[in-house]
This record gives structure tokens, sequence and C-alpha cells, in this order.
């Protein structure tokens, strides 16, 4: 099969896949296998988005959750990455915190849902610190992972050629690392994206977390199903966005050979 | 001007209780090929990692002038860069960008990948990455070349085609080189002059010296009688034998 076949059908069969997904919703609705209340019509759910849009609470509430996503994940890449680096390179520190690392990063992190609602509060705050107390540890060992991975060579073709300290870290290290820890920033995305769902029905006064919660409390289930739909579809849109990140030509090589 | 650019003088070394050299002594002339066989384990990486001073010696002393560069056994082209970037990196002390660009074309013709210039690595085969890592260690004002078993993952008939290749750059840019190889056959058919090393702690169990032009077939007389004797010297061919088939050839 030619490759344009391929790359043609491969973006037609998705559509088929969701097409018939929502066929066989519509046929389990019409059955009427549940009552309605309970398992809402792929109809019913269609009104419930155009309500949710014209009072502007789906707005709102995908605002707010990526918001909270962006800040705790983007803080857990930046602080993550370093010390994912500075635990690679120096052996002594990986022994003495990688069992720490490993204990924390095996907390689920809604268990600390209670110390976040304590410490911070209702609102943006303890989300962010939830998304990234879920997103940092796992940032780390994966640098830590990438990092021992690099071949030694790699250091003394460096060392031939008269890099310096910061040529080595930023000409060497990192791009080394870059396939892997584009990898990794994939699964923590959507784990972030998990955990602030999770974390807006507990600790949240807006987000689609707490979208879900409310139409569960009003057991208006068209609009519970609304908040999953946009919660899938958001987690799909996050994670091609962060594929992209893999077609940069300098980091091919990692997926390619 | 120094004439003998590479120069071991009574270099003792072990890594703990092994012993790797005692008591070694090596001179290398300027514009010699040398190449270096000897039992696997015995210490020959290990000789190129003195002359690099990747590694200090003991006792003895190591002098190396000029600017060295190796070229490893296993890949060593950054995988995140292009063919014409890895190259580069030999030209990295070159302020002159024209100058840069001009060494680069050059270089990217004599190793025939001028089409490849843009390509990764990855999308390149075993024998034209090889090309890359000689071209890197090549370009620039470079003095001396080690060479550590720089063929060995290719299959034969490549390395074949890359002692060709290498001979055929080393007579456009003469350099100072020692190839540790475990291919005695290469040995023969590229170097000037082969030292044979002893199992660990290493000594040079002796010389052979080839004043043949380069490049070489496999099937030289000189090159096949060269090979027979080198083997008899590491206890792999009887003398004997050695000495016939150096008659038949």
């Amino acid at each position: 099969m030619t490759e344009e076949k391929i790359s043609s059908r491969a973006r037609i069969l998705p559509v088929v896949v969701v097409l018939g997904a929502l066929l066989m919703w519509a046929a389990l609705a019409q059955f009427r296998l549940f009552p309605e209340s309970v398992f809402p019509s792929p109809a019913a759910v269609a009104r419930g988005f155009v309500e949710e849009f014209r009072n502007g609470r789906l707005v709102d509430d995908v605002v707010a959750s990526l918001f909270r996503v962006t800040v705790g994940f983007a803080l857990a890449v930046f602080t993550g990455i370093p010390a994912g680096l500075w635990l690679g390179h120096h052996a002594r520190a990986r022994i003495a915190f990688l069992p720490v690392v490993n204990f924390f990063r095996s907390l689920s992190p809604l268990a600390w849902i209670p110390f976040a609602i304590l410490w911070f509060g209702i609102g943006d705050l303890p989300t962010v610190f939830l998304i990234f107390m879920a997103s940092f540890f796992p940032v780390v060992l994966a640098t830590v992972a990438a990092v021992a991975n690099i071949p030694s060579v790699y250091f003394r073709v460096a060392r031939d050629y008269g890099f310096s300290n910061n040529e080595v870290l930023t000409k060497v290290t990192l791009p080394a690392i870059a396939p892997q820890v584009i990898t990794s920033l994939r699964v923590t995305a959507g784990l972030a994206w998990l955990v602030v769902v999770a974390a807006e029905m507990i600790a949240g006064r807006a987000g689609l977390g707490f979208a879900i919660w409310d139409a569960r409390n009003g057991l208006r289930m068209d609009l519970l199903v609304c908040g999953m739909i946009v919660i899938g579809v958001i987690g799909v849109v996050i994670d091609r966005v962060l594929l992209q990140l893999t077609r940069i030509s300098s980091v091919r090589w990692g997926y390619e050979r | 001007m120094n004439d003998k650019p590479l120069r071991l003088e009574d270099v003792s070394l072990s890594f703990g209780s092994v012993g790797v050299f005692r008591r070694l002594s090596l001179e290398v002339t300027r514009g010699e090929f040398v190449a270096v066989v000897g039992p696997s384990g015995c210490g020959k990486t290990t000789l190129l990692n003195l002359f690099s001073k990747f590694i200090k010696p003991e006792t003895g002393r190591v002098e190396c002038a000029g600017r060295v560069r190796m070229v490893y056994q296993h890949d060593s082209l950054f995988p995140w860069l292009t063919v014409a970037e890895n190259i580069s990196l030999g030209l990295r002390d070159l302020n002159d960008d024209s100058e840069r660009v001009r060494q680069l074309e050059q270089m990217m013709h004599l190793i025939r990948l001028e089409e490849f210039a843009n390509h990764y690595p990855h999308q390149l085969s075993g024998g034209m990455r090889q090309r890359v890592e000689l071209a890197r260690a090549l370009i620039g004002d470079t003095d001396v070349l080690l060479l550590d078993e720089p063929f060995s993952s290719l299959d034969y008939l490549t390395r074949l085609r890359m002692r060709n290749e290498l001979a055929r750059m080393l007579d456009r840019l003469p350099r100072t080189v020692v190839l540790v190889t475990h291919d005695i056959e290469e040995s023969a058919q590229l170097a000037d002059r082969i030292i044979v090393l002893s199992e660990r702690p290493a000594r040079i169990c002796c010389e052979f010296h080839l004043n043949l032009e380069r490049p070489r077939e496999p099937t030289h007389p000189r090159v096949v009688e060269t090979v027979h004797k080198i083997l008899a010297e590491m206890g792999l061919e009887h003398k004997a034998s050695a000495a016939r088939s150096s008659l038949v050839s």
C-alpha cells in the first residue's frame, strides 16, 4: 500500500470510528435501556452544549481549567527538567534523592487534596499545586533517565572539539535528551489534565471538573456528558499540540532509528 | 617543528590491580601512519586515550604536539545535527565565515556526500556515517588523527571501501595517524608501520614496516605477507607456514 493511501485512510479512520460510536450511543438512547435522566441522548447533550455555550459557562470553565493546567505544568517542567539534569549529572545526588523522588511519584496526587485545600483554600492555587505535584516527579525521573542514557562518547567529542561547560549543556545534553523528554511531557500533560478535572471537583469554584460535579449535583446528566466530551477533546488537542514537538527535524532521530 | 608529534616515554599504567602498560615507549614521526594491533583487551584503545590526554599515565611521559582529533569505535556523530553541521564542528575555531563555508564545501566534495549535507546521521548508511566521522576529524588544522577501530561495525565489503576512502582522504589531507584495530588485514593495507602489542601488561612485541603506496590491494603480496607475519607473531599461525605462505604470495 502506498504511503499516500495510508495517510488518507489514517485521516478518515478516526472520523469513521467517532461516527460509529455516536451512532451506537444514539441507538442505545433510542432503545431506552436506561431512563433518559441517567442516559442522555446525543440530541440532549447537543442542546446542553448550546445552553452552556450561550450562558458563557462553558468558555469560562475551559479557560479556568486550561489556565490551571498551563501554570501547574509549566512550573513542573521549568523546575523538573533542571532538577533532572542536576540529578542526572551527579551520581551522589542521584543516589541520595531518587528514592524520595520515586516515593512522591508513587503517591496519587489526589492524596494531596486535603492539604491543598487546607494550605491554599479553594480556587486556582490548590489546583495548580496538585497539577504541579502530579507532573513534577515524572518529569524529574524522565529527565534523569534521559541524561543517564546519553552515550558518553558525545561528551568525549564535545571535549575533543573544545566545548565549554555551557556549550556541553546547551549543545550536547539538552539536544541529546530532547526526544525522551518530549515523550515524557506528552505522558505527563495527559496526567496533568486528568488531575485538573479531579482536583476541580473537590477544590474548585470553576473549571470543567467543577462543572461536572455541579451537573452531577443538579442531576443534569446532559451537561455532565458535555463536560466529559470537552475534557476528552481538549486532552486529545493537548497531545496533538505536544506531538508537533516530535516533528522538529533535530529531534526526529529519537523516534526514527 | 616537532618531527615526532607523538611520543610515549617509559609509560606505566594500571587500572586497579590490572597492569596495562609497563615502561612502554613509542614514537610516531610526523606524517607517519602507525597501526596498533594486539590481543583483545591489551590496551590498544588506552594507548589512544593516553595520546588524546583523556587519561594520564602513572609514570612516564606522554607528548602530543599539535591538534589531535579522534574517530571513535561507535557512532559519535551528534544525531541532532545534520551532516554539514557535524562536520562544521571541526571548524569551530575558524572565525572567517566565507572560509568556513569554502572548507566545508571542499570536504563535502572530498567525501562525496554533497547531496546529503542536510541529512541527519540516522538517514545515512553505516559507511556514509563513517565518512562523515572522518571528515569531521580531518577538517580544519588537524595535525594528528587517532582512529579507534573506526570501521569495526561495518560489513567486510564496506570496510574494504572505507580503507580506500581513508587512503584517498589522507592523500589529499596528510596527517599523522595512529590506527587501533583488531583487523590485521586493515593494518597491513593502510599503515606505514604496524606495532604488535603483547598481552597485558602490554609491551611492543615487534614492528613491521611497509613502504608501499596507498591505497593497497588486500591481495597485494606484501600485504598478504605482512598479515601472515603478524598472525604468526600473535601465535595465530605457525611461523613455518607463515613463511611458506609468504613465499607462495
